[in-house]
């Protein structure tokens, strides 16, 4: 937060009870979409969807990253650089062309 | 000669940054590649096994989905332990953390009778790969909870004093929990459909 002053934290709390409402409502639409009839792929790329947009509301506004220095910013850009290669690994035993 | 850690309120000058929430988000980027390492050894059990069961069919989703809710939830009255803090009310910081702390016994015990119905069923995490990493990454996620909710209860209560005689450092030290506390409840956000709902 960047000024601690009366009606700078009003507008904070206002941001952070639309986030609270936004939250309760994506969750109640992953679990409704996990209900309908689709292909794994499909409800893979829709749940990881929403539950993106849900971690970056938390991130942004509870975590105040919105309004974070650069410093925090860089740090937290690499590390999520480095969780997707980690994610990314196990693609690599597909391309293990050992005993084939 | 002074031995106060420096740097606990105001900016070092060249970071920028006073050094709990520089230290904080180091922490947190530790965290996130923890989770990373197991989030990638579940993509590597689903991708290997020809066969694996939906997650709603061995677990419970209304509860976990109460769960999501009531951790959603001690994120916003942490949030607001914080923002009371800067309104200067203590009392109201009381409030809101004391309900942050509920929050989160009220998602261990559901947590607690989710485990418990499994282990009544005889599913343990050796009895297939799904339950093994389904108990490993709920597991760890359990211990940050307990962690989490340690250092606020805490800081509830005889953390608190440090108030009088220090208020923006335990300001700090607060935003820092919360930091924490918010990043376990990220970290639930993605197991919640990952684990409940594929």
């Amino acid at each position: 937060m960047d000024t601690h002053d009366s009606a700078s934290i009003d507008k904070h709390v206002r941001t952070y009870m639309m986030v609270f409402g936004s939250l309760l409502v994506l969750t109640l639409v992953t679990v409704g979409v996990s209900y309908l009839e689709h292909s794994v792929a499909l409800g893979v790329a829709v749940a990881l969807f929403i539950a993106s947009i849900k971690a970056g509301l938390v991130a942004s506004y509870f975590m105040h990253l919105i309004t974070e220095r650069k410093l925090i910013l860089s740090v937290m850009a690499l590390t999520v650089f480095f969780f997707f290669a980690v994610l990314l690994l196990p693609v690599l035993t597909q391309s293990n062309g050992i005993g084939s | 000669m002074s031995h106060a850690i420096p740097y606990t309120v105001e900016a070092r000058p060249d970071t920028g940054l006073n050094n709990v929430k520089l230290g904080i988000w180091l922490f947190l980027a530790s965290e996130v590649m923890l989770f990373g390492a197991l989030f990638a050894g579940y993509i590597l059990l689903r991708v290997g096994n020809p066969e694996w069961p939906a997650g709603h069919s061995i677990l419970n989703v209304p509860m976990a989905t109460v769960n999501t809710v009531v951790l959603i939830t001690s994120s916003v009255t942490m949030v607001m332990s914080w923002v009371s803090l800067l309104r200067k009310d203590l009392g109201k910081y009381r409030l809101y953390m004391g309900l942050t702390v509920v929050l989160g016994f009220v998602f261990l015990t559901i947590k607690y009778f989710e485990y418990s119905a499994k282990f009544h069923h005889h599913l343990y995490p050796s009895t297939n790969t799904f339950l093994a990493i389904y108990f490993t990454l709920t597991g760890l996620h359990m211990l940050h909870v307990i962690g989490g909710m340690a250092v606020n209860a805490y800081l509830w209560g005889p953390g608190s004093k440090m108030w009088h005689s220090a208020p923006e450092q335990f300001t700090n030290r607060v935003e820092a929990s919360g930091l924490f506390w918010h990043f376990v409840d990220l970290v639930w956000i993605f197991l919640f459909p990952v684990l409940y709902l594929l």
